[in-house]
């Protein structure tokens, strides 16, 4: 399987996902680079992403698969499909990718959460203590409605630090078969003590990880 | 992009209408760039998108190395709200600057729906709405398009309006702007160079008085203005810009595909039609350039379909070297081809069953009116016959859905007439049970019809809208006639048709009406979410108007017409003895048949219409 890593960053990160599977479709035909088709009545390049990405949330871990069938050497892929692609879509690298998308177990993501009219440090240490707690459920949006959902396992790892107006956030979040995505570990602070829930909050994907904490590639 | 705007995005649905960065998007220096234009489009990004006029605009004003065109749209209300909320003024794509800061802003007009949504952005651009309010500081305010053809019902919020094609005009004027930047010139001033420039029409340099039955008296030019613009046309079609690099939306669209214009123009003459006699004359591209167009088109957007675009595709000059060559490049590819506005009169299965593998799901024939004699008197030469056979023909090919488009309301339209597109609708239904390819799938018949507007530049222009209460009437005498199981019937609310039928037609004074509803909260009208009929019927009277006259009223083919200042390049005469030939039942041959002489020719200077 062929693998690219890519960033997503600046305005490139308000596209959704079925959009960006729409753009990277048209960024491989403008590169030039021949992918293998679907079969059925409305052929398309086949592509997998790895864990969608969220509107509004930058990644510099981006993962997609796809099958070079042209005579494109695998090589010069980022280099092409940089310069076919919108501002902001990125190509890092590609490979062939030897592990399943499934593997990815934690993401690790930055971000700053904004606070206009309470202080930051106070917010930062708050925020501590809740996700600190055992267990923290709230209600989540599902298919099947809203359920209980505990976001504490979800949570590897948590960093806040107090930075002027913002707290910065570091954190290994779930990915896999129970995700725990920035908004919903937010979520959990608004439904719990909403006080703390920032009036603005930015993210960005720092690095994928499986089960044994290596990173996945 | 700001912090501001980005704590919006964050608050509003499809953020990424609001950002702009495609692909194959403009950035220039500002540094170093003598004009900014604000191309704005008062409807949403994916309509806005859609539209060719506006890729085509945007390639060749960016052509000049001193101009920066960008894109604005209207927001949708979600992020009005949020952007009045926030403080933050209506901006450009590209760069994220202000439009008031902008040189020149340019609204592109398609149809009469618009107009609010113009004021709307004005407002939030932080720009005072009406002209008179608007000094030398202010940018220059210009429109063009389709609903041009009759500025009146905008003309008190518009400097400028450019007529016809403005893929020459346009950088005519901003050459002029320049100069007048450079000059220090006063607005009015620029304004009285800007008249000069043909297709170009200033509103403020004519008076217009009215007569005690509120028809006008007189329309008087100053300052040199001429008496008539007529609006302009690219000569040279086979050699215009079309847009092979232009921008890639990272969102969907509505018309999400490479749109390759086969010609401008049409040649039937249909009397109802504002595009068939405002686009005149007939200019097509040949079947090698368009090929040529259509390979790097496809190469630079990499999208994987293709539209084959004009007012009615089928009858293009080649259209089958056309096809043949662009599916030998095409069918390797994974590309698909659709043909919209296909004629059911010389409909050719052959072609249709080659281009559309795939997708054989819905077709759609306009027959516009259900009997012959009516269909005669709009100059829609269609033959049952035609559209039966092509029924038969799409039914053995495997198509089970079928939309039939009429209008009620058409002039000299008699029950009987309403009563036959019933007729015509079971008639397409025998077809099926007779023809089908297979039957257990069934079918399904959607008959539509729509309240018809006259509108300004049409043999039509002086005839009156049925009012609401009679095309009810004729909705439900169809109704009653058409209630079996497999075809289904929609139509359109009057209402809209109403103000959109009082906007086409209206005059100076009419402006005011739009502002009202404007004030009270309309923009976007062309979308059932904000348009709202009881505000347009306060607004109308509370300036002392009424939408009936305006909509309702037969007009003497001697009256003096709001729009008489502006010509499409089509004799008024000729309009005139299309009326009489409609009201006669005489149908008049399309202008590959026989050139009737309507004028247009003369917009080429001595080239041939249809070359």
């Amino acid at each position: 399987m062929n693998r690219l890593r890519f960033a997503k960053e600046g305005r490139a990160k308000y596209i959704s996902h079925l959009d960006l599977i729409r753009t990277m479709q048209r960024v491989f035909v403008r590169a030039g680079i021949e992918l293998k088709h679907t079969e059925g009545f409305n052929p398309h390049a086949y592509m997998a992403f790895a864990t969608p990405l969220s509107v509004g949330t930058e990644s510099r871990c981006e993962l997609m698969d796809f099958v070079l069938t042209g005579g494109a050497a695998l090589a010069e892929v980022p280099e092409r499909v940089t310069a076919a692609a919108p501002e902001g879509i990125t190509a890092l690298s590609a490979y062939i990718g030897e592990r399943k998308l499934s593997d990815i177990a934690w993401i690790e993501t930055e971000g700053f959460l904004c606070y206009d009219s309470v202080p930051a440090g106070e917010a930062a240490a708050a925020l501590k203590e809740l996700y600190g707690r055992e267990k923290l459920v709230i209600g989540k949006k599902s298919k099947r409605g809203i359920i209980d959902f505990d976001v504490i396992p979800g949570i590897k790892s948590l960093e806040l630090a107090p930075e002027g107006k913002r707290v910065r956030l570091r954190a290994l979040l779930a990915a896999g078969d129970a995700p725990l995505s920035p908004a919903v570990l937010l979520d959990a602070a608004r439904q719990a003590e909403p006080r703390w829930y920032p009036d603005f909050a930015s993210f960005r994907r720092l690095e994928l990880f499986d089960r044994d904490m290596t990173v996945f590639r | 992009m700001t912090p501001e705007l980005e704590r919006i995005l964050t608050k509003v649905q499809k953020p990424a209408r609001y950002t702009g960065g495609e692909y194959n998007e403009i950035i220039k220096d500002k540094a170093s760039v003598r004009l900014r234009f604000a191309f704005c489009f008062p409807d949403l990004y994916e309509i806005g998108m859609s539209n060719l006029g506006l890729r085509i605009l945007y390639g060749v004003l960016n052509s000049d190395p001193e101009v920066w065109c960008e894109r604005v749209f209207a927001p949708w209300g979600d992020m009005e709200d949020e952007m009045r909320r926030a403080g933050v003024p209506l901006y450009a794509l590209e760069s994220g600057d202000p439009v008031r800061d902008f040189d020149v802003i340019g609204f592109s007009l398609g149809y009469e729906m618009a107009f609010t949504g113009v004021l709307d952005m004005l407002d939030l651009a932080g720009l005072p709405v009406r002209s008179a309010d608007r000094g030398d500081a202010f940018p220059l305010v210009v429109a063009g398009g389709t609903a041009c053809v009759n500025a009146e019902p905008v003309a008190d919020f518009i400097d400028l309006f450019i007529l016809g094609e403005g893929e020459e005009v346009l950088p005519e004027l901003l050459t002029l702007v320049k100069k007048a930047k450079s000059g220090g010139w006063s607005k009015p001033a620029l304004l009285r160079e800007a008249a000069k420039i043909g297709g170009i029409y200033v509103p403020s340099l004519y008076g217009v008085s009215y007569n005690a039955d509120g028809t006008v008296a007189a329309i008087t030019p100053r300052d040199g203005a001429p008496a008539v613009v007529t609006k302009r046309v690219v000569e040279d079609f086979e050699h215009a810009y079309f847009p092979t690099h232009t921008i890639v939306p990272s969102t969907e669209i509505v018309h999400d595909r490479v749109v390759l214009e086969l010609f401008r123009g049409c040649i039937r003459g249909c009397r109802f039609c504002q595009a068939g006699f405002a686009y005149r004359p007939v200019r097509r591209r040949s079947p090698q350039t368009l090929q040529r167009l259509a390979k790097e088109a496809l190469l630079d957007s990499g999208y994987e379909e293709m539209t084959l675009s004009s007012l009615s595709t089928s009858d293009y000059k080649g259209l089958g070297e056309l096809c043949d060559g662009l599916l030998g490049w095409c069918e390797p590819r994974e590309i698909s081809l659709s043909l919209p506005s296909l004629r059911a009169d010389n409909f050719s299965m052959g072609l249709m069953e080659r281009i559309q593998r795939v997708r054989r799901s819905g077709l759609t024939f306009a027959p516009e009116a259900g009997s012959q004699r009516l269909r005669d008197v709009i100059n829609k030469n269609v033959r049952e016959e035609d559209v039966l056979r092509s029924c038969r023909v799409a039914f053995e090919g495997g198509w089970n859905a079928l939309k039939l488009y009429f209008m009620l309301g058409l002039p000299t339209e008699t029950d009987e007439d309403v009563l036959a597109i019933a007729d015509m609708a079971f008639k397409v239904l025998a077809e099926w049970r007779e023809h089908a390819k297979n039957k257990s799938r069934g079918v399904h018949i959607t008959v539509s019809t729509s309240c018809f507007i006259p509108k300004p530049h049409t043999p039509f222009q002086w005839e009156p809208q049925v009012d609401a209460a009679e095309y009810e009437r004729r909705v439900a005498l169809l109704r009653s006639a058409m209630k079996v199981k497999s075809i289904s019937y929609n139509w359109h609310a009057p209402d809209v048709s109403l103000v959109e039928a009082a906007l086409a037609r209206g005059d100076r004074r009419v402006g005011q009406a739009v502002e009202n509803v404007w004030r009270a909260g309309g923009k976007l009208d062309s979308w059932s979410e904000y348009f709202s009929f009881a505000r347009w019927e306060k607004a109308f009277s509370d300036c002392g108007l009424d939408m009936k006259w305006y909509a309702c009223r037969r007009r003497e083919t001697g009256e003096t017409l709001p729009w008489d200042m502006i010509s499409v390049g089509v004799d008024k005469e000729y309009l005139a003895a299309e009326r009489e030939n409609a009201y006669a039942g005489r149908v008049t041959p399309d202008c590959r048949a026989a050139c009737m002489g309507c004028g247009a020719s003369a917009l080429l200077h001595g080239r041939r219409c249809d070359e």
